[in-house]
This record gives structure tokens, C-alpha cells and sequence, in this order.
């Protein structure tokens, strides 16, 4: 298994941390990781991204030009990101603020409306792992149990009476994802 | 008891520094390294094993205070990026003038002047050629992984202990900043005092009657003794040169064409090997382990097997003039790299190979 992913969106919006959980996740199954930020000016407001590898060998390249799925959260990362998703991958986004569909036919696309989700559930904090489910019902690289594990680890235990509600918004990702293309 | 944990390269610097026993860590913040202390002071291993934790108000007084330490026998490290480490140069000259062991990191990010927080390898030469005035040179590890980010810690300070000489890890803001599982030791217990004073008979630790009064000093100005010690120093050098190499080789039993990079850019070589292998290329990497000492002779062995070298680094071509020097005329060594915060894609290195040695 190697699974080579970007996760791009606003600063702000949770990317690099979902990357980490996703990545902590890695690590609780026994797999190899690597994340990889793009630091820098991308603050709050500001477009971020993160390369995250999940490998059952050793990684080489933290830093790809091309992904086996790309889950893209604004119409910048839409535009910077469709063409670098690999023929056959997977490319999953949230439609909130979409002006421009993904058009390409020879990738799956998939669309979670977390945005949307996490007014409902009144916690626009749990934006992020609403993505995070919807992409782990496509793919489920990691299991749940993992996932779990790795955002304890991932969480200052301050913070670890929030696990029940991001458990929940794993699971209402992973009923709310919807296909849209698939090949 | 060893821990797995997912952490940047910068954090994996600071719990292995605590968990090897460091004695003193003396910094000044720049980015992309301030994890570095920032972890420090968040641990407070001063409540647990008794390291001090400083921050400085610069970074020429980190380095200073990294010699007081360094001559009392202490195991002292700092940390700073390309324009703090340029500060310290004067300090680093004298660490290695006094024969003394301390560990500094440089977690390089692109210059020349206040440059960029971005990535980059354009410090070699600076750290392999010593940095500072005088026949000097630091001995300097090149870390490719955030596990070696942590195991390098240990290393530097053995090789720096052994040899009585400051030694640098050179490492960059790729990976400073990325994160990845890595194993961490059981916590060691610093040294004694006492102890101190028997391994290192050398450090001022106060005198006792039975020897001679210990100084600290790199000045000597009477030239016939000052030749001497230079000679000492240099003999130094060459033990390491057979002693204390390191590198990786990935894929060259076979290997046609070699990609030589270190740190960052090995990674990603790493994968331009595996495309260029599915491509029906032949190509491996070496990777520098220790860029001083420099694995020159491995270097010289494969420039009978391969037709040529490419040097792959995130500078305008620094790591190359040490492979041509290596090789010395045997096979052709080219350059390839991007610069000022560019990290170049695996396909890019595969395309400048393809270029330079099999078009035209």
C-alpha cells in the first residue's frame, strides 16, 4: 500500500491538522508517514496545503508533483490541484464556495458538503474531520480504531473531551459523501 | 523505555537532546528552526534531568556561551538557520582553536543576506570548509529523515567528544518541518560530575594536586608551537577521513548512471532513481551521510562503473565541487539543482539527468 495524498484549502479550514490526524492515523496501523507542509506566508486566510504519505515502505520523496487523491477544500486548491490527481485516483472536495466543478473524466470524484455539515452540527471546528470521514468511506486506508487512536495522540489532552464530537463528525462524513464521477 | 511518536524533524532535535543526557542548550529564534527551543522550553527538562535552557539575546552570545560550557566538559548544543549560524562562525573558529566538543545545528533555509524562510542546501560550503578563519573543519552530519534528525543528536555528540572538535548537523527547513514516526530513546542519565572529570581529563573542572593546571585557549604565539598543534589538528582530520565516513548507497550495485545527494534532496533523489528505474534507466544514489568527512573514496570506486554523476542539491553547486575533486576527472560529474526556497520535484531531477548525459 502507498498512498500518496494532498490536502489543500484555506489557512484556517484545518488542512495541515487533518493532515496529522490522518498521518497519526498512519502510525497507529504500523505504516511508514510523511507529512509535508507548505509553510510559510499561507496564514489564516491564506491558501495551505500539506503532502501526507501513507506507505508500507519506506517513503523517498515527501515532495510529489503528481497524487493518488487530492481532497480540496476552495476554488484555489481546485484550480492549483485537479490536473495533479494520477489517472485513476481520487479526488474529493467540499462544494461550499465552488465556482468550477472538477470537469476531468478519468479520475473519481467524490463531494463532501462538510462546510454545510458542520453549521448543522453548530461546530464549524469540525469541518475538517467531516472531510476526513467522507474520504476514509472511498478510501479506507486506516481503520477507524486508528483514526481515533491517532487523534488522541494528535490532540493535547487538554483538548480530549472533544473526541466524541470529532468522532461523530468522522461518521457524518462517511454518510454524507456522495459520488459524483466515477471511472 | 523507546517511544514512537509522529514528530517535525525541529521537535525530534530537542526530546532526543533531553533524552541523550545534553548538559546546556544556548539558542536565538529564527525560523525555520525556533521549534527547536520552542520544544525545549516546552518539556522543562530543567525540572527533570537538570539541562539548562537558554535563550540568548543573540547568537554570537549562544556560541560564546556554548564555549564556557563546551570547556568545562559539558555536553552543549544550539540551533539557529543560515544567518544565525553565519553570527557564530567567530565562536565555531575558536570551539575548534580550543579543541572543544559541542553540537550545533543548522536548519538551513535559502540566502544569500536575510533571504528566505524557505528551504535550502546553500550552506555547504560553509559547513564542510570549517565556516570560520583558520585551518579548520567542523564535522558535519547530514540528516534525511526526522528519525535521524533525533539519532544524529547522539552521533554528533560522540563524534564531537571523540575527536575534540565541534561538529554541525546540517540538516534544512524540508526537514525541520516535516513530520514523520519517529523512534525516540530512553531517557539516559546526564553525566557527574565526577564522572565528567574522569572521562574528560582535559575540561576545567577544578584542579586537583595531582595534575597540572587545564587551560582553555585557542591563542599560541609562538609560530613553531602553534605549527605543532595545527599539524595535531589536521592529524585529526585524517583519522576521520578513516575512521568516521558515512553513506547510504540506494540501488547502485548495477547503477549506470549515480545521482550523489544529501539531506532533503536525497529523499527526493530517491524516488528519481525508482522513476528513472521504470524508465529502463540504470541509475542509483549515494547519499553522503557525513558531508566531513566526505565519502570521496566510495565516490572515486563508482566512477569505474558509472558513465556519469549528477550532483543533486538545492544550491547553485556546492556538493558537486566535492564529488569532481572525488572523482577527479574519471567520469563526467554535472550539476543539477533549484535555489532560493525551490524545491525541486523528483521528475525535474529525472528530466537533468536524461538531459546531461543520454540527448545529444
Amino acid at each position: 500500500m502507498n498512498e500518496e495524498i494532498i490536502i489543500a484549502g484555506f489557512g484556517g479550514q484545518g488542512v495541515l491538522s487533518m493532515g496529522k490526524i490522518l498521518a497519526y492515523s498512519g502510525v497507529m496501523q504500523g505504516m511508514e508517514v510523511s507529512w509535508m507542509p507548505s509553510y510559510g506566508p499561507e496564514m489564516r486566510g491564506g491558501t495551505a496545503n500539506v503532502t501526507v504519505i501513507l506507505s508500507d515502505n519506506r517513503i523517498s520523496s515527501p515532495i510529489l508533483r503528481k497524487y493518488d487523491t487530492a481532497i480540496i477544500l476552495n476554488q484555489q486548491s481546485m484550480d492549483k490541484f485537479e490536473q495533479t490527481v494520477k489517472p485513476g485516483g481520487l479526488l474529493v472536495y467540499d462544494g461550499n464556495g465552488i465556482t468550477r466543478h472538477p470537469e476531468r473524466d478519468d479520475i473519481n470524484i467524490y463531494r463532501v458538503d462538510a462546510a454545510e455539515e458542520a453549521s448543522k452540527m453548530q461546530s464549524a471546528k469540525t469541518f475538517n474531520m467531516i472531510v476526513l470521514g467522507g474520504y476514509l468511506k472511498i478510501n479506507p486506508v486506516v481503520t477507524m480504531e486508528n483514526v481515533m487512536n491517532g487523534l488522541k495522540k494528535s490532540l493535547p489532552e487538554r483538548h480530549h473531551h472533544l473526541l466524541p464530537l470529532n468522532e461523530a463528525a468522522i461518521k457524518r462524513g462517511t454518510e454524507i459523501v456522495k459520488e459524483i464521477a466515477t471511472v | 523505555m523507546s517511544e514512537l511518536r509522529l514528530m517535525k524533524g525541529n521537535e525530534a532535535i530537542a526530546e532526543a537532546a533531553i533524552r541523550y543526557g545534553v548538559d546546556g542548550y544556548f539558542g536565538y529564534p529564527i525560523t525555520p528552526q525556533s521549534e527547536v527551543m520552542e520544544t525545549l522550553m516546552e518539556l522543562r527538562p530543567w525540572e527533570t534531568t537538570g539541562m539548562v535552557v537558554l535563550q540568548a539575546e543573540s547568537e554570537i552570545a549562544s556560541i560564546n556561551m556554548m564555549y564556557g560550557g563546551a570547556g568545562c566538559g559539558k555536553k552543549v548544543m544550539t540551533s539557529s538557520s543560515s544567518p544565525g549560524i553565519s553570527l557564530m562562525q567567530e565562536g565555531l573558529s575558536y570551539l575548534a582553536g580550543a579543541e572543544l566538543p559541542c553540537v550545533v545545528v543548522n536548519v538551513v533555509r535559502g540566502g544569500p543576506g536575510l533571504g528566505t524562510i524557505q528551504p535550502a542546501q546553500s550552506d555547504y560550503s560553509q559547513a564542510v570548509n570549517g565556516g570560520g578563519h583558520g585551518d579548520y573543519n567542523l564535522i558535519v552530519l547530514a540528516p534525511s529523515s526526522v528519525q535521524e534528525m533525533a539519532d544524529f543528536v547522539e552521533l554528533a555528540f560522540e563524534l564531537a567528544f571523540k575527536y575534540r572538535n565541534p561538529a554541525l548537523i546540517l540538516s534544512d527547513g524540508m526537514i525541520g518541518q516535516m513530520m514523520e514516526k519517529v523512534e525516540l530513546k530512553a531517557q539516559k542519565d546526564r553525566m557527574s560530575d565526577q564522572e565528567l572529570a574522569e572521562k574528560y581529563p582535559w575540561a576545567t573542572t577544578g584542579k586537583p594536586s595531582s595534575r597540572e593546571r587545564n587551560i582553555i585557549t585557542s591563542v599560541e604565539l609562538d609560530p613553531y608551537a602553534f605549527e605543532r598543534f595545527n599539524h595535531k589538528v589536521q592529524a585529526k582530520y585524517k583519522q576521520m577521513h578513516k575512521e568516521d565516513v558515512r553513506f547510504e548507497q540506494f540501488q547502485c550495485e548495477d547503477a549506470e548512471y549515480l545521482l550523489v545527494a544529501y539531506g532533503s534532496s536525497a529523499r527526493i533523489c530517491q524516488k528519481s532513481v525508482q522513476l528513472l528505474r521504470e524508465k529502463g534507466i540504470k541509475a542509483g544514489l549515494l547519499r553522503p551521510i557525513t558531508l566531513f568527512p566526505f565519502p570521496g573514496v566510495e565516490l572515486d570506486k563508482l566512477a569505474g562503473q558509472v558513465k556519469g554523476m549528477l550532483a543533486v542539491e538545492l544550491s547553485a553547486g556546492q556538493l558537486v565541487r566535492d564529488v569532481r575533486l572525488a572523482v577527479n576527472g574519471k567520469v563526467p560529474v554535472e550539476h543539477f539543482g533549484r535555489m532560493g526556497g525551490v524545491i525541486h520535484s523528483p521528475e525535474e531531477v529525472v528530466e537533468a539527468l536524461e538531459k546531461n548525459f543520454l540527448k545529444g
